[in-house]
């Protein structure tokens, strides 16, 4: 800092050799062009991250004989080769039943982390009970398991159960692998609530239930709402776990159209805008709650 | 009762407002009196801790003894299957992969996403800038394979990244390509093969047009400008002639004679040799002409370099044995660059600005504060993504899955991948699965034990 001060008022903005009065003039021209470039580059890197999906895009709004004959980008000399001829096929295929699962699976899996993860978080936050804090330590182990080490003996247990196959059998297997996330963030959260308004609830003599319900959930709120958009993405998109445990009748959109892959050439049409359908609802969640979208990301990985 | 009330308030309010952030490893003590028995503890906590008992914790201790079993499950085989994990050729091709993966993938998003972060700082359309590249985040990688399945086409007329390669290489060299096209053989031919290339019979001369006809050309390879041929005019001074494809459609015409209706051949190279050397080049028009102008007076053989008889460039086999894994890994940097991006970025947004201002007075150049107080200052937050994605890695599933076809998934596969072949996708050895499965919790064992030390020691 005092080195700062005792050259601050020569105003030279660079350690360099050439003579003071210019660098100014040199530095500025210097600080334009390399803005340009800048710029430049950014759009080019822009371009690397957008093109890919809009080709997906106009891909799924031509017919198989069309994106067979050429690629995609020659939309922009022949736009009346657009069409929606593959999404009114879609309708009628196996494609629709499996929206529906999709969304079957994915709705009571996002409820019930979020409620079973809040009990358990606001336990770890505010309760006194023997072994919290290793109890604790096991929840953040487990965050990073890999789904691999479950699939085989769950398998058998469903097996054993009668509900391998079934939509409950996938749904609970989403639940149990989002709680150690969903219960680390939440507990995080949890902890900072001023301790002053849940002493006031509990020397009103409020049983737990309802300090949960009604003082602990509502201020929450954030929280569960960036924990609720991360594992409805997360389940919406999951394929792996619908592979093993979805049957047929109960598949979600992504095992669905994984079934389709066999024969890209062929199925592009369905392929493309299967795809396209599946990222609609996950992109407009995603630009409409980007902001909790980012903060669940940033507290589930800084860990 | 008020004291307490107004008394101490730990943990600070701000973090209520501040979103959800790693807190101290222990919880405030003080409200021992107040709080609940252990019984309404173990209420709150028992169904998340049958859920996580009995899908998470019960398949960890279930899979390492059924990893010591055979196929079916009956015969013992110890450390029968590690063995094959480690011995097997497709095993150790799966393995080379993730360790590819491993080196690699965390090294470039990391890298990228620093990049983007410090960049986006200098763009007035940030927001817009991260909004498109952390867009991947929400696709699912299902989505995102058929995405890749698309850029990784590879014929370049329907596969972006080839059509993007074969376009930046036709640009600087404009070589039309005929494969399989050769000179018309036999004794009226004016024209032979030599070596690959199409010479002339008799040497050229001035004011004497040369007629190369040349057979076998592909009718998709025929340019689409490609006009009729025309017999040349004899010039002046120079040596003129035709390239053209000496074959009427449907039958009929003259062999070595250009008939009107048969088409040019533009785009070819042509050679003006003499005493074995280049002495003038020129490339062939839309019909097929061609002309040197300015040669010295002598007798020259007009020459088409082999190069015309090679394909035209046709980009890279991205979905070809040895170029799946790094495809696949451009489109795993495609999805996680947003996120480390954008972690990156809020790190970098909590720099204070008086340590950059400070070295920058003091001389220090842009590199020069970009690698000595940037990166330094960083590295908390640069050390998390790089984890993060490392862990990714060898979780990395759907990707390959989706985007390596059926025929080349033995070059790209993973462990992960393995795993779930192995046991489901056909293999039915449940035993073989259940020692890959661990393989991989031991991979990670080593984060999750980091993770946990680092939660314990508050550091966040």
């Amino acid at each position: 800092m005092t080195t700062a001060t005792t050259t601050a008022p020569s105003g030279a903005s660079s350690g360099l050799e050439s003579g003071a009065p210019r660098r100014g003039v040199l530095s500025k021209l210097v600080d334009r062009v390399g803005s340009g470039a800048v710029q430049v580059v950014m759009v080019v890197l822009g371009l690397f991250w957008l093109v890919p999906t809009l080709g997906l895009m106009v891909v799924s709004l031509r017919t198989n004989q069309v994106n067979s004959a050429e690629g995609w980008w020659t939309i922009f000399t022949k736009p009346a080769e657009l069409t929606i001829q593959n999404y009114a096929n879609l309708l009628g295929s196996g494609f629709t039943a499996s929206f529906w699962n999709t969304v079957a699976i994915t709705v009571p899996t996002t409820v019930l982390v979020i409620g079973i993860a809040a009990m358990a978080a606001y336990a770890f936050a505010w309760m006194e009970f023997p072994g919290r804090d290793a109890l604790f330590l096991v929840v953040v182990g487990l965050l990073i398991v890999p789904i691999q080490i479950a699939l085989i003996p769950i398998a058998g247990l469903y097996g054993n159960a009668g509900i391998f196959g079934s939509i409950p059998g996938v749904v609970l297997f989403h639940v149990a692998f989002g709680l150690p996330f969903a219960i680390f963030l939440l507990r995080n959260f949890f902890v900072g609530i001023p301790a002053s308004l849940l002493e006031a609830a509990r020397m009103d003599g409020a049983p737990e239930w309802k300090i949960f319900v009604s003082v602990v959930f509502p201020l929450g709120k954030p929280a569960i709402a960036s924990l609720g958009i991360f594992q409805f993405l997360w389940v919406w998109n999951d394929m792996l776990i619908a592979l093993v445990f979805a049957n047929t009748g109960n598949q979600p959109m992504t095992k669905y159209l994984q079934s389709q892959m066999r024969q890209f050439g062929s199925n592009t049409d369905i392929l493309s805008s299967g795809a396209f359908m599946s990222l609609v609802i996950p992109l407009v969640l995603f630009f409409a709650f980007q902001r909790y979208f980012v903060q669940g990301m940033m507290a589930g990985s800084v860990k | 009762m008020t004291e307490r009330l107004d008394g101490r308030q730990d943990p600070p309010a701000q973090k209520v407002a501040g979103g959800a952030s790693t807190g101290p490893a222990e919880t405030p003590r003080t409200r021992r009196r107040l709080g609940p028995s252990p019984a309404v503890a173990i209420a709150f906590l028992l169904p998340a801790a049958l859920l996580l008992g009995i899908w998470v914790v019960y398949p960890i201790v279930y899979s390492i003894f059924r990893s010591l079993f055979d196929a079916t499950g009956e015969e013992f085989v110890g450390l029968g299957n590690y063995m094959t994990i480690f011995t097997d050729q497709g095993m150790l091709t799966t393995i080379r992969n993730n360790l590819i993966w491993v080196v690699v993938a965390p090294i470039l998003v990391t890298t990228l996403g620093l990049i983007f972060a410090v960049l986006t700082e200098r763009i007035k359309w940030a927001t817009a800038f991260k909004l498109i590249v952390f867009m991947p985040m929400a696709v699912s990688l299902m989505a995102a394979g058929v995405i890749f399945r698309l850029v990784y086409e590879e014929d370049p007329d329907k596969g972006l990244a080839n059509a993007v390669l074969t376009t930046v290489h036709d640009t600087f060299s404009s070589s039309q390509g005929y494969p399989e096209a050769r000179a018309r053989e036999g004794d009226q031919s004016p024209v032979a093969a030599q070596d690959g290339a199409v010479v002339t019979k008799q040497p050229a001369q001035a004011g004497q047009p040369v007629l190369i006809p040349i057979v076998g050309v592909k009718p998709e390879l025929l340019p689409a400008d490609a006009q009729t041929a025309k017999a040349p005019a004899a010039a002046g001074d120079g040596v003129t002639g035709t390239v053209w494809f000496d074959f009427t459609p449907g039958g009929g015409g003259q062999n070595n004679v250009v008939d009107g209706t048969e088409k040019g051949l533009p785009g070819m190279t042509v050679e003006a040799v003499r005493n074995g050397e280049v002495a003038a080049t020129a490339t062939t028009a839309q019909d097929g002409t061609f002309r040197f102008d300015g040669l010295a007076p002598g007798s020259y053989t007009v020459r088409l370099p082999q190069s015309n008889f090679e394909a035209s460039y046709g980009g890279l086999t991205w979905l070809g044995p040895t170029l799946i894994t790094p495809a696949i890994i451009g489109a795993f940097v495609w999805v996680w660059a947003g996120f480390a991006m954008v972690l990156i970025a809020a790190g970098l947004a909590a720099i204070p600005r008086d340590a950059l201002e400070a070295a920058r007075i003091d001389g220090a150049t842009e590199w020069q504060v970009f690698r000595r107080i940037t990166v330094p200052l960083l590295s908390p937050v640069l050390l998390v993504v790089f984890v993060t994605m490392i862990i990714n890695t060898l979780k990395v599933f759907d990707l390959v899955f989706i985007i390596a076809p059926p025929s080349v998934q033995p070059q790209a596969n993973v462990v992960a991948l393995e795993m779930w072949r192995v046991s489901f996708g056909g293999g039915n050895n449940q035993g073989l699965g259940s020692a890959l499965a661990i393989f991989l919790l031991i991979l990670v064992l080593p984060f999750m034990v980091m993770n946990i030390r680092r939660f314990r020691r508050g550091v966040s």
